[in-house]
């Protein structure tokens, strides 16, 4: 009796062992997550305008389709990435997710207080290895590290009124974002 | 020979548990940190690298990206203020006050996060669109059929969800309790 509690306790022991590790496994398993749904729609290192979430169709579950947005896959191995998108006349964010669809950063129109958001993407190694001087007259462009190589960046503009659309879509239009050239 | 079949019947039964358990988790939907106002649910460290694995998981298996802490705080409804569940053939009517936030969207969808097809092209509103009455105060009806007003329609499917997005908002940030971020109340009115 006792030895078949053991096995018991043994199993549900390892049982959750099993959906710990799975849990965690999934991220990494998923076939279906934004990063993958983006991939076809976008090439990297382009700012791509997103389509419209209609009843039709949609790229991902659970767009506000209040909003116009345009997203950049990025990959640093090239380099660091310069990022630049005029903001509209509501609202402008921009938000930074790693390669498994984490949040690591995320601003807004207001909080860049300027008509554009202008930033630079890279790696902590990259930020490393930023000569000093430089840093200096890049004081005013706002400097993100991205935990991982590869990411998302997705930039929306808030049309306040359907009617709007079509002005939320123009700013979002004029973003950038490029690879610098590696210094020499 | 026993001590063979024992592990295995032991193996079968731990995979089973961890499995069924992951399964159940993410069919579930469970997460922690959740901000519960009324009818209405967040989960604010969803938008951040304190994000939790459940949460983790959930988002990589159904592909969305979830809103930026930075950004704003979204705020989900599967039932009413009652606690009946949203019903696509009934009449809901969403009134009162809404938190500090510099715009906020309404917006209605299945339960997988598909937009619901209609009649009027009509999906959500945002705040800088919404009739109001002469104090500032709203009301949206959310129906199969037309209403006047501001009328959302749920084009009758069996069950839906709503969602509350505040943008450029302290709730969630600094705030984190009902007083001082009140949401709208959500309730039934009738069904067809």
């Amino acid at each position: 009796m006792i030895r078949l509690l053991l096995w018991l306790l043994g199993a549900v022991l390892l049982g959750g062992i099993v959906h710990l590790s799975t849990v965690l496994a999934l991220p990494r398993a998923a076939t279906l997550d934004a990063y993958s749904r983006l991939t076809p729609l976008a090439p990297v290192n382009t700012m791509v305008m997103l389509p419209a979430p209609t009843a039709q169709a949609a790229v991902m579950p659970f767009m506000d389709p209040a909003f116009a947005a345009a997203v950049c896959r990025y990959d640093l191995r090239q380099g660091a990435l310069k990022l630049n998108a005029p903001v509209s006349q509501a609202y402008t964010s921009m938000t930074f997710y790693t390669r498994d669809s984490i949040a690591y950063y995320a601003i807004n129109d207001r909080a860049a207080g300027r008509r554009a958001i202008e930033l630079d993407l890279m790696t902590p190694e990259q930020h490393a290895q930023m000569p000093e001087q430089e840093d200096v007259t890049a004081a005013d462009r706002l400097i993100i590290e991205s935990p991982t190589r590869t990411g998302l960046i997705l930039l929306r503009a808030l049309a306040p009124e359907p009617g709007l659309m079509p002005m939320a879509r123009q700013a979002l239009a004029g973003a950038h974002c490029r690879t610098e050239a590696e210094p020499q | 020979m026993r001590l063979f079949f024992a592990s295995c019947a032991t193996f079968l039964l731990a995979a089973a548990i961890g499995l069924g358990a992951t399964w159940l988790t993410l069919s579930r939907g469970v997460a922690f940190g959740a901000l519960t106002i009324g009818a209405w649910t967040a989960w604010p460290k969803n938008g951040s690298v304190d994000i939790d694995p459940y949460a983790r998981a959930n988002i990589a298996r159904n592909g969305e990206l979830p809103i930026g802490t930075g950004d704003g705080v979204a705020f989900y409804a599967h039932t009413d203020d009652a606690g009946d569940p949203l019903d696509g053939r009934c009449g809901f009517r969403i009134s009162g006050m809404t938190p500090p936030a510099r715009y906020w969207t309404l917006t209605l969808y299945d339960p997988q996060g598909r937009l619901v097809p209609n009649t009027i092209d009509r999906h959500g509103f945002t705040s800088a669109e919404i009739i109001r009455d002469a104090d500032g105060r709203f009301a949206v009806n959310v129906a199969p059929q037309a209403r006047p007003g501001n009328w959302l329609p749920t084009g009758g499917i069996e069950q839906f969800v709503l969602v509350f997005r505040l943008y450029d908002t302290p709730i969630g940030v600094a705030i984190r309790t009902t007083k001082e971020g009140p949401m709208p109340q959500v309730v039934r009115k009738g069904c067809s």
